[in-house]
């Protein structure tokens, strides 16, 4: 008999597995870790996009020239997928206008420019008093209400998944402190100076969720954040925590893999983690929700790592959302020789912007500067030799070389067979090709092709069915019309033969009457 | 003061591997085998080898610029003297100049760049080529000579060149007296002349496995092989069922009637086993991909050049197995998909 996951799933971090593929990458750590996390200054202006999170645009709750206070509600979205967007600092809006969002696409979006007034004030906060007595759906309520999203990247709203989740019946609450990209650091950094804040958003969480337990889960190399987190979880009354340290492979950080190296099991195609009783959730994220139950601050600011030989003195910085990437650059030492590309998060699946007016958001876990040695020249495209090291590194345990072909050639339904859906994005593939293909740029272009296709064909097929509604439809009121057509035309009949019965007996009087006389 | 940025696709590092790389490894892992090739036969294979990349670059430049493809990207990749070192690794050393250019031409013109050029090519070009030569001009690629330490007459560079550029015999002498069988024909004769192998291995062209050279060649081949599979150049699954399944065929054959089937050892050590196991059945372009598919396609191979020097009319099957499989290749890939993460098999 097969094993019942989610009991294989209740043991998780128990025993190490293996997922297939990944890189050893050079860490690229220390050297933004030598320095302790500073608070970055206030910039002139604040530009906080309406864009941060999945699903919809936050629609604008203020106008230009308003006062606002730090943490006071700018911009709501209830749309499912959604969040709120809050004021970073107290100050004065001074426009709603599309300015750069630091959105993957490159487009500008809404933005909500705040201009400082030194104060930092916040708005009247409310705390929930002590969070152990609270109800679930209470603490839930007010995650969301906070704009907590996912801060690992995935920028899903926090209090969404956490409702879902509680839903679905959670037994295992995972904190991903597995920061598996090079040169990012900022939540190995959060680990070592607040572990604290993550034990406390840990029980928070966990009550939220209706787990039993929590599993901690941070790379081996990560040398003084252990301690720190035991340390932190033996002075509180915290049980049910367990800290574990999964070997340094990129990308053993992304959910699916994480799952797998510490339960074995595979999070099902097309599903979640949730399918296994389980919820996965990053460090910073419960960072954020501790300080939004316990203090009642909204999510109005994150620890954003600054590094790469681009930047002068690399280090982490907790900036206010919506600060330009510029004033960060600046605070550590400005920009090095031959800076030549500015990344945001890491450099395997980081985007590069076009400019360093972009504003921090709450997906900005790194801002990479790269110099013209670090990614040097473009090499030429070259054809595919099907030499397998794609798939040898893929994690999703698909096969590039195919895939590729598959997409470059619209062979859709081939592509959905090939496992699409089923990328991760982690760049492995693209790492690897001795051809320089740019993999994952296709497989993102197959991906939002698939989804243009699934809606032409979802219209096409609305089309058919209406097409064919519309023909049974005139085809049944033909047929109709021809029954009362047949039905008059009987009726008609009728008469006549009456009309006739009449007449011949009319005629019978009278021949009868002619005879008589 | 804000400042602007070229962008680029993630991954942002340089790249870690190239194509060039890939070939040039190849051609490192194969020098061990030239050398042993030379040291035993002559000097002979080492111009093949240099008249065979010689034409295979001139094909390529010719057919990327019909093609309006740019030169220097695809002439330093290395692929088209990669395919020329391994065809003339299957020439006999005295070959006359015209077997490489014709095989250069089948196997860069029209096995490579009619099929699409690099990495969509259907079929192992240096095998094509080396097909079309052998079935063609039998004569001329059966001439192979004795290893040097058995042989009645060692002919010096000078009438080395002179029989590569005139296609006459060296030192006047006749061809018969200066060429011999392979060891892979002295058997195939003989066991169709009725003899035991044993007894044809009596001949003094045989060594302790397999052919005399012919076996320390094949173990530097396998010494290049095992250089290029720990550096991941190749994987595993095709060498390993190739020679594995020719072992295990050769000793259930052996075990049925040593008289007539050569000991399996005899089968790994002679022609060009060794050579196509780590260097041309691993072919990736014209081969299978998904490691499972690598495994049908190894075996495929082995069986198939097994069943040839059995029954077919050639002594080795090399060749032809590996385009037998070429062809069968799409379709295993087809039918040994991985399963995907997070699916059921």
């Amino acid at each position: 008999m097969q094993p019942d996951p989610i009991q294989t799933a209740k043991l998780a971090g128990t025993r190490l597995y293996h997922f297939h593929g990944g890189l050893r990458l050079r860490h690229n750590k220390q050297v933004s870790c030598e320095l302790p996390i500073a608070r970055a200054a206030l910039p002139e202006c604040v530009y906080v996009p309406l864009m941060q999170h999945s699903g919809q645009e936050a629609e604008p709750t203020v106008a230009a020239g308003q006062k606002v206070l730090k943490g006071e509600v700018i911009g709501r979205c209830d749309h499912a997928g959604g969040g709120w967007v809050h004021a970073p600092t107290s100050g004065t809006v001074n426009a709603i206008a599309r300015h750069p969002i630091s959105h993957p696409s490159g487009l500008d979006g809404v933005c909500v420019l705040v201009e400082p007034d030194g104060l930092d004030q916040w708005t009247a906060l409310q705390p929930i008093a002590d969070w152990r007595d609270a109800e679930p759906a209470e603490l839930r309520e007010l995650i969301n209400g906070a704009g907590i999203v996912g801060l690992g990247g995935g920028v899903f709203p926090t209090g969404r998944k956490i409702e879902e989740a509680s839903r679905r019946g959670i037994h295992t609450l995972i904190l991903n402190g597995a920061e598996c990209e090079p040169y990012i650091s900022c939540d190995e950094m959060l680990m070592r100076e607040q572990p604290a804040s993550i034990i406390l958003g840990a029980q928070i969480l966990q009550r939220a969720i209706g787990a039993d337990r929590t599993v901690i889960a941070i790379e081996d190399q990560m040398g003084a954040v252990y301690q720190a987190l035991a340390r932190a979880v033996a002075a509180t009354d915290a049980t049910a925590i367990d800290i574990v340290k999964v070997t340094t492979l990129y990308p053993e950080g992304g959910e699916k893999q994480l799952i797998q190296v510490l339960t074995g099991l595979e999070t099902p195609s097309g599903g979640r983690p949730t399918d296994l009783g389980l919820l996965c959730q990053n460090v910073a994220t419960a960072t954020a929700v501790a300080r939004a139950v316990v203090e009642g601050k909204a999510l109005v600011e994150r620890i954003v790592t600054v590094t790469g030989s681009g930047v002068r003195r690399p280090r982490n910085l907790a900036a206010a959302i919506g600060t330009p990437i510029s004033d960060l650059v600046e605070q550590c030492g400005g920009y090095a020789e031959g800076a030549a590309r500015l990344v945001l998060g890491g450099p395997m699946m980081g985007y590069s912007l076009a400019s360093d007016a972009n504003p921090v958001i709450k997906a900005a876990n790194c801002i990479l500067v790269l110099t013209e040695n670090d990614i040097q020249p473009p090499q030429p495209e070259m054809p595919c030799i099907r030499c397998g090291e794609c798939a040898r590194v893929c994690p999703a345990l698909l096969q590039p070389q195919q895939l590729h072909v598959t997409v470059r050639n619209g062979f859709w339904d081939d592509t959905i067979e090939a496992g699409l859906a089923d990328c991760i994005e982690c760049g492995c593939c693209d790492y690897v090709c001795p051809s320089h293909i740019p993999l994952v740029d296709w497989f993102r272009h197959g991906k939002s092709e698939l989804r243009r296709v699934a809606a032409e064909r979802a219209g096409a097929e609305n089309a058919r069915r209406r097409y064919e509604a519309r023909e049974a439809r005139l085809a049944r009121l033909k047929q109709e019309r021809r029954q009362r057509m047949q039905e008059k035309k009987q009726a008609l009949g009728d008469q006549r033969a009456k009309q006739e019965r009449i007449e011949a007996a009319v005629e019978r009087a009278r021949s009868r009457r002619r005879n008589e006389t | 003061m804000t400042r602007r940025f070229d962008t680029g696709g993630a991954p942002h590092f340089p790249p870690q591997a190239t194509i060039r790389q890939v070939m040039l490894q190849v051609v490192f892992a194969l020098l061990p085998g030239i050398a042993a090739h030379a040291w035993y036969f002559g000097p002979g294979i080492l111009l093949q080898i240099a008249l065979a990349v010689t034409f295979a670059l001139l094909f390529e430049a010719a057919c990327l610029t019909l093609r309006r493809k740019p030169l220097q990207p695809f002439l330093g990749d290395f692929s088209a003297p990669v395919t020329a070192i391994l065809f003339a690794l299957c020439l006999p050393p005295l070959a006359p100049w015209w077997i490489a250019l014709i095989g250069m031409f089948f196997a860069i013109v029209i096995a490579k760049h009619v099929f699409g050029g690099l990495g969509h090519n259907l079929f192992n070009p240096a095998m094509i080529g080396y097909v079309v030569v052998l079935i063609a001009f039998p004569q001329a690629m059966t001439a192979w000579l004795p290893p040097q330490s058995i042989a009645a007459y060692e002919p010096a560079l000078s009438e080395v060149v002179a029989a590569i550029a005139t296609g006459e015999s060296p030192g006047g002498m006749g061809w018969d007296a200066v060429t011999g069988a392979t060891p892979l024909d002295t058997l195939r004769n003989s066991v169709a002349a009725g003899q035991m192998i044993s007894e044809a291995r009596q001949s003094p062209i045989f060594g302790d496995f397999g052919g005399l050279g012919w076996e320390w060649i094949a173990n530097w081949y396998a010494l290049g092989g095992l250089w290029l599979l720990w550096r991941r150049v190749i994987s595993w699954q095709v060498p390993v069922t190739m020679i594995g399944s020719v072992v295990l065929l050769g000793l259930a054959a052996w075990l049925i009637d040593p008289g007539s089937n050569p000991a399996p050892l005899q089968h790994v050590f002679s022609g060009a086993l060794v050579l196509g196991a780590f260097f041309i059945a691993t072919d990736p372009v014209s081969g299978c991909a998904s490691p499972r598919g690598r495994l049908v396609f190894g075996a495929g191979v082995g069986i198939i050049t097994l069943v040839i020097r059995r029954w077919g009319a050639y002594p080795d099957g090399v060749a032809f197995a590996v385009l037998l499989m070429n062809m069968a290749a799409p379709l295993i890939d087809r039918y040994t998909r991985p399963r995907i993460f997070g699916r059921s098999s």
